[in-house]
Formats: structure tokens, C-alpha cells, sequence
């Protein structure tokens, strides 16, 4: 098992006849992904590598083909669109890696999203792969990741792969990987993903990846110390940033100092949390945490 | 992307938000002018793109017009340093002259998105002119918070909670809630990622008045407001930061001395950490961002070499998107036309094409340290401050 993909995911891309959209597309089914359906409006009837039908609306893509995913590589001013015209066809899971889409923009989705059954991973982000069911739904490189028990969920792009990267080197596979995107208005929260690792058996433990502003990675604290079982291995990086640069200056009330990184990792180590001493120590603090696991000294192990 | 105090107060007015009268004044002479114009006793505030002007010096109520212009010519193209520039300081090309008010009480107001409740959220304060975060440090009872529904726009029992949890008289309902519902509209309308007015001031006659604004807009939206590109001033940013915004590179730039390149904001962030846990200071935060082509690594690479501050380097590419290769390429093609390199360099390589980029890189003529991974990169830092 895994979260939210699978063998079972019959993809469908928006955008896929894109320059990054065709090369990701792809990547995605030379890793395993079963791609179903590609969308691009005015070129619908032709064929993506002679074999994915491409449709002019997600709405007769997922009609023809039972597509149950989306990935999204519409350009940043059109994918708030592309997003609910996604929704809107009763598509579940909807991956968006674009980057720079306008907060307001936003704001409007995700108001909208609240009234339906889609979940929405991103935007800007990597999107999520399962290295077991060979399925993978985004950018990310396949090639680092292998299968295994541990659960990743990061609000970045390359730290993640950083991230697997120590992991698999440590010779520790991965459930799941999801990137839930770097932006401040986000579809799918920490707690939402660690929500499913939860209830996800093949899942043992979760490497979680922070980073300074806001306030999502106190409310995942907050999650585990109340309901999360698994041993949590976590980063938050931005210590070296300068305070004030990234958040803006009256952003800085409603978190207060809350968006640093050492209030971050406090409120994570205080749930139990493991944190990694460095970057360069994410993998190593996992085996460790693993290894006392086994030996019966782990959280409620 | 952030703006004058001046050119801010002409959009609320657009908005039906009332401002004290005024003009921005670019000489002396003109800030004379807008004085007698408006009677002589004015305020003369300084337009820079930072806060704290009031205590470095740079706002001055005047009691003539030729005082307007004395003061005026001693602000004009000097820098004023205050606690949010850093010791180098803004420089100042213009000034805002404005009547003075007789002020009743000062109020602060603000709209701004909150990524927890995942919306617009108003923040209001009966302790007005001072620094918020002062206020919500020292008694956060008096901060109010009003979530927005996108859908809905400012309700009016919003603007009664408003009016009357600042402890203001039940006349002003009415237009604290027509300002506030203004200020919604423009913060819409414009993208805004920050619409502030602190002080917002009840004059002595009872009337409502923005006497300072901010506003901050969101960069992502601004290809839908060629209105507000034009307000830009760039002459109030690092000149290394917006060179590198015209090429699209994330680039904020500090005080270290090691100049770090990374693809991704959070291995930018995680790269800069390490550096610091290895003893020394980053001397900027670089993200090429996703899709970054040779071109874009060599500008990155150049504007790093710009900054005279920088004593050694250190790049971090994780390969994905980016190849290996391509930034491999990208670092030797810069480092040719700038005439080589003086400062130590630690490269770490990960990912797709590594072995490619890794030899570019030992078989060109630029001396780096080649690294495998992050622990190694801390020590190679490390060993290049000796």
C-alpha cells in the first residue's frame, strides 16, 4: 500500500502537449505511470507519443477514459482554471506544479475546493510518487527513490530529493513522497498528508520537511502529539535566514515569531519529533530512530 | 513589489479612502511651492521604501514654506538609514509635503492574507502609530482579527466588531466600515499581498484619515497590472537583487562572505544552513528556480561573482529538471567572460547527468573542490576558512 497513489491511478495530464508538460509526461510513464489521458484545449483528437489520446476538455477525457488523477502544467495565469475545471469533472486527486499562480487566485480555489471531493496536492510544488506502485505524479527524478516503509511530505521541490536521496542511501525506501508546495496558500496541509500516513499500513515512519514563515508545521506538532503514531523525523530549514525578508512585515503579527525556524523545530521536538541536526543528517537521524524502534525504546512503537 | 508612500496614498484616494492633502516633491523648490500652497505649516516626510522614518530622521513637521524647502533640500539624495535598511542606507529622491492634521487618535488597519484560515484577514488595533509587532508582542488583546470571505466581500456586522473592539464611537460604524470595505476593494483590485494605513487617524473634527499607507503587491499577480510596473523604483533595491530579477533568479542578497548558488528555494535555504553550521555566513540566499537553462546558471553565477563581498563559493545543484551538465556548463561559460575566478569554489552535484557535470567541471580551468554530498560540502567550507 501507499497513500494516495498507486497502480490503480489512471493519470490524466493538463498541459501535457507543453514543453514541460510533454517532457514530464514522459518521465511519468517511463517510471510505470499509467497515463490515460492528456488535455489541451484546441488539440483534442490528436495522439501525446502515439498513444495518449489528447482531449480538448478534462470533463470528455475523464468521460472516455475514467481518468481519477490530474497533474497540471498550465502556465501560472491560467491554472487556477485548469484547477477547477479539474474539480468540476469529479477528477479526486489533482497534483499542480505550476509556480507563480496569484494568490488571490487562490484563494478563490480553494474556497471553491472546500465544497467537493477533490483534494488538491500544490501548487508549486513537486508533486507525489510511490516508489512501490511504481506511480509517480510529478517532476520529481524516479531514479532516486526506492520502495520501502518510510512516509515523506515536504513543503519543497529539491530538498526533497535531498531528502530521499539520504534515505535511499541509508538504504531506507519510501511509501510515499508528497511535496505539498511552497506556497503560502496551499491545497493539501502537513496534516492532511500525515492524516493518511496515519491510516496507511505499509507507512512505519514520516520525514517531515519544514521551512521558516507561517505556521503549518506547529499545526502538524500539534496533530501528532494529539493522534499520530508513527516515529516523525523532521528538518525545518531557513535557519540562516534574515528575519522579515520572505514574510512580509504584517504577516509577522498573525504568526509572531512562530515562522522561525528554532520555534518550529521546538514545537516538533516537544510532539516527539526527531530533529535532523543538519541537512546533511536527515537519513542518518532516520536509521537511528528506525533502529531504536525495533529495539523497543521508540514512541509507542 | 512594494511602492512609495506617496504613490499609494494616490491609489486609496482612487478608492474613496481619504488622505491628508499633498504632493511628492522631487527639489526643493517644488516642496516650497506645495507648502505655500497648502498654507505653510506642513509635514515633510521622506519616500523610501522603509519603515522607521520618523526616528532616523526623515519626517519633519515644518511651520513655513521656507522651511519646507530647507528641510526638503537636506533629505534630497542622501541616504537615510533606519532600523529596516541596514547600515548603508535608501537614498532619497523625493519627499512627500502634506498638510498637518490635528490628530484625535490613532488607529491601525490592515489587510492581508492569512495561510491558516487560507484567506483575506483584516488586522485593526486601537494602538495605532506605533509598530504592530510591538503591539502584539506587549498586549495582543488589542489586535483584532476579522477573517473575509472571499465570496461575501466585508459584511457589516464585520465593520460594526471593527468599530466598536477599537472602542470607537457608535458614529463611526459607518465610515469605518465604508473605509474598511474601500480598502477591501482595493486590496482585490490591485493583487495586493499587503494593504497597512498606520497611523489611520480620527482628526480632531471627527473625520477619518489614512495619514501613512503601505502597499505591498503580490509579484506573481503583477503581469495583470501594467499600472502598477510603472510605480516601480528601483533605485530602493540592491542593484545586484534587481539585475537578478530581470533574469528571473530568486537572489536576496546578506552580510556573509560565502557566495552560495542552489536550484530550489529549500535546498537554497538547507545550503545556507549548513554553511552557517560550518562557521561562516551565507552571502545570499540563490534559487535558478525549476526550469533553469545554461544561460540563466551563468547570469546567477555572474551576479554572485559581482558581489566583492564574497570570499569563496558554494553550489549546490540537486539534479532534476536541471541537468547537471547544463549548470556545469552554465559556471565555466561565466566564469570565462567575468576572467576567471580568485575565490575558493565547493561544488556538490547530485542527480540526473552528475557524472557529465562533474567532469565539465575538473577538466576546465577553474579550480573547484568537488564534493559527494552535504556533510562534505560543510567540511570542505570549513577547511576554506582555515
Amino acid at each position: 500500500m501507499s497513500i494516495l497513489v498507486d497502480k490503480n491511478t489512471r493519470l490524466l495530464v493538463q498541459g501535457i502537449t507543453g514543453r514541460e508538460g510533454g517532457f514530464h509526461s514522459q518521465r511519468c510513464m517511463e517510471y510505470g505511470t499509467n497515463i490515460v489521458a492528456g488535455v489541451t484545449p484546441g488539440r483534442g483528437g490528436s495522439l501525446f507519443q502515439e498513444r495518449v489520446p489528447v482531449f480538448n476538455s478534462v470533463e470528455q477525457a475523464v468521460k472516455e477514459t475514467d481518468a481519477n488523477a490530474s497533474l497540471i502544467f498550465v502556465p501560472a495565469a491560467f491554472a487556477s482554471d485548469a484547477i477547477l475545471e479539474a474539480a468540476d469533472a469529479g477528477i479526486s486527486l489533482i497534483a499542480c506544479i505550476t509556480e507563480g499562480i496569484p494568490v488571490l487566485d487562490m484563494v478563490k480555489v480553494l474556497r471553491h475546493l472546500k465544497g467537493t471531493p477533490a483534494r488538491l496536492i500544490g501548487p508549486n510544488c513537486p508533486g507525489l510518487i510511490s516508489p512501490g506502485g511504481r506511480c509517480k505524479v510529478g517532476i520529481m527524478p524516479g531514479d532516486i527513490h526506492i520502495p520501502g516503509r518510510i512516509g515523506v511530505v515536504s513543503r519543497s521541490g529539491t530538498l526533497t530529493y535531498e531528502a530521499v536521496s539520504q534515505l535511499t542511501h541509508e538504504g531506507l525506501g519510501q511509501s510515499t513522497c508528497v511535496g505539498i508546495g511552497g506556497d503560502p496558500l496551499v491545497g493539501s496541509s502537513f496534516v492532511d498528508i500525515l492524516k493518511l500516513f496515519q491510516e496507511d499500513d505499509e507507512t512505519e515512519a514520516v520525514v517531515l520537511i519544514g521551512e521558516i514563515g507561517g505556521t503549518k508545521e506547529q499545526e502538524a506538532a500539534e496533530y501528532i502529539k494529539r493522534e499520530f503514531t508513527k516515529p516523525v523525523i523532521s528538518l525545518i530549514v531557513g535557519q540562516s535566514a534574515p528575519p522579515g525578508r520572505r514574510m512580509g512585515h504584517a504577516g509577522a503579527i498573525i504568526t509572531g515569531t512562530a515562522g522561525r525556524a528554532e520555534e518550529k523545530s521546538r514545537a516538533l521536538a516537544e510532539a516527539g519529533a526527531a530533529i535532523a541536526p543538519s541537512p546533511a543528517e536527515i537519513g542518518i537521524t532516520a536509521k537511528k530512530v528506525l533502529a531504536s524502534k525495533v529495539s523497543g525504546r521508540g514512541k509507542r512503537g | 513589489m512594494k511602492i512609495h508612500e506617496y504613490q499609494a496614498k494616490k491609489i486609496l484616494s482612487e478608492f474613496k479612502i481619504p488622505v491628508p492633502k499633498g504632493d511628492a516633491a522631487s527639489t526643493p523648490q517644488e516642496a516650497r511651492e506645495i507648502a505655500q500652497r497648502l498654507g505653510g505649516g506642513v509635514v515633510v516626510k521622506a519616500q523610501v521604501h522603509a519603515g522607521g522614518r520618523g526616528k532616523a530622521g526623515g519626517v519633519r513637521v515644518v511651520s513655513s514654506a521656507e522651511e519646507a524647502k530647507q528641510f526638503t533640500a537636506s533629505l534630497l539624495g542622501k541616504n537615510l538609514v533606519t532600523f529596516q535598511t541596514g547600515p548603508q542606507g535608501v537614498s532619497v529622491r523625493q519627499v512627500l509635503v502634506e498638510e498637518a492634521m490635528d490628530i484625535e487618535k490613532e488607529l491601525y488597519l490592515a489587510i492581508l492574507i492569512d495561510s491558516q484560515s487560507l484567506g483575506p484577514v483584516i488586522v485593526a488595533s486601537e494602538a495605532g502609530g506605533m509598530e504592530i509587532e510591538q503591539v502584539a508582542a506587549r498586549s495582543p488583546g488589542k489586535i483584532l482579527q476579522v477573517q473575509v470571505d472571499p465570496v461575501l466581500g466585508v459584511q457589516p456586522f464585520q465593520g460594526r466588531k471593527l468599530t466598536y473592539g477599537m472602542g470607537l464611537k457608535p458614529e463611526l460604524v459607518r465610515p469605518i466600515t465604508d473605509l474598511v470595505s474601500n480598502l477591501y476593494q482595493l486590496f482585490v483590485a490591485k493583487d495586493c499581498s499587503l494593504a497597512e494605513i498606520n497611523p489611520l487617524v480620527v482628526t480632531k473634527d471627527g473625520r477619518l484619515l489614512a495619514l501613512d499607507a503601505k502597499l505591498n503587491f503580490d509579484d506573481d499577480a503583477l503581469f495583470r497590472h501594467g499600472e502598477l510596473r510603472e510605480l516601480q523604483d528601483t533605485s530602493q533595491e540592491d542593484p545586484l537583487e534587481v539585475e537578478a530579477a530581470k533574469y528571473d533568479i530568486q537572489y536576496i542578497k546578506l552580510d556573509g562572505d560565502v557566495g552560495c548558488m542552489v536550484n530550489g528555494a529549500g535546498l537554497a535555504m538547507a545550503t545556507m544552513d549548513t554553511t552557517k553550521k560550518a562557521g561562516a555566513e551565507p552571502a545570499n540566499f540563490l534559487d535558478v528556480g525549476g526550469g533553469a537553462d545554461e544561460q540563466k546558471i551563468s547570469q546567477a553565477f555572474k551576479i554572485i561573482l559581482s558581489d566583492p563581498k564574497v570570499k569563496r563559493i558554494l553550489i549546490n545543484i540537486f539534479g532534476g529538471i536541471l541537468r547537471c551538465d547544463v549548470a556545469a556548463r552554465g559556471i565555466v561559460t561565466a566564469a570565462q567572460e567575468m576572467g576567471g575566478v580568485k575565490v575558493p569554489i565547493v561544488v556538490r552535484m547530485s542527480g540526473t547527468n552528475v557524472k557529465e557535470g562533474r567532469e565539465i567541471l575538473s577538466s576546465s580551468a577553474l579550480k573547484v573542490t568537488l564534493v559527494n554530498d552535504l556533510g562534505e560540502a560543510a567540511k570542505a567550507i570549513k577547511t576554506s576558512i582555515g
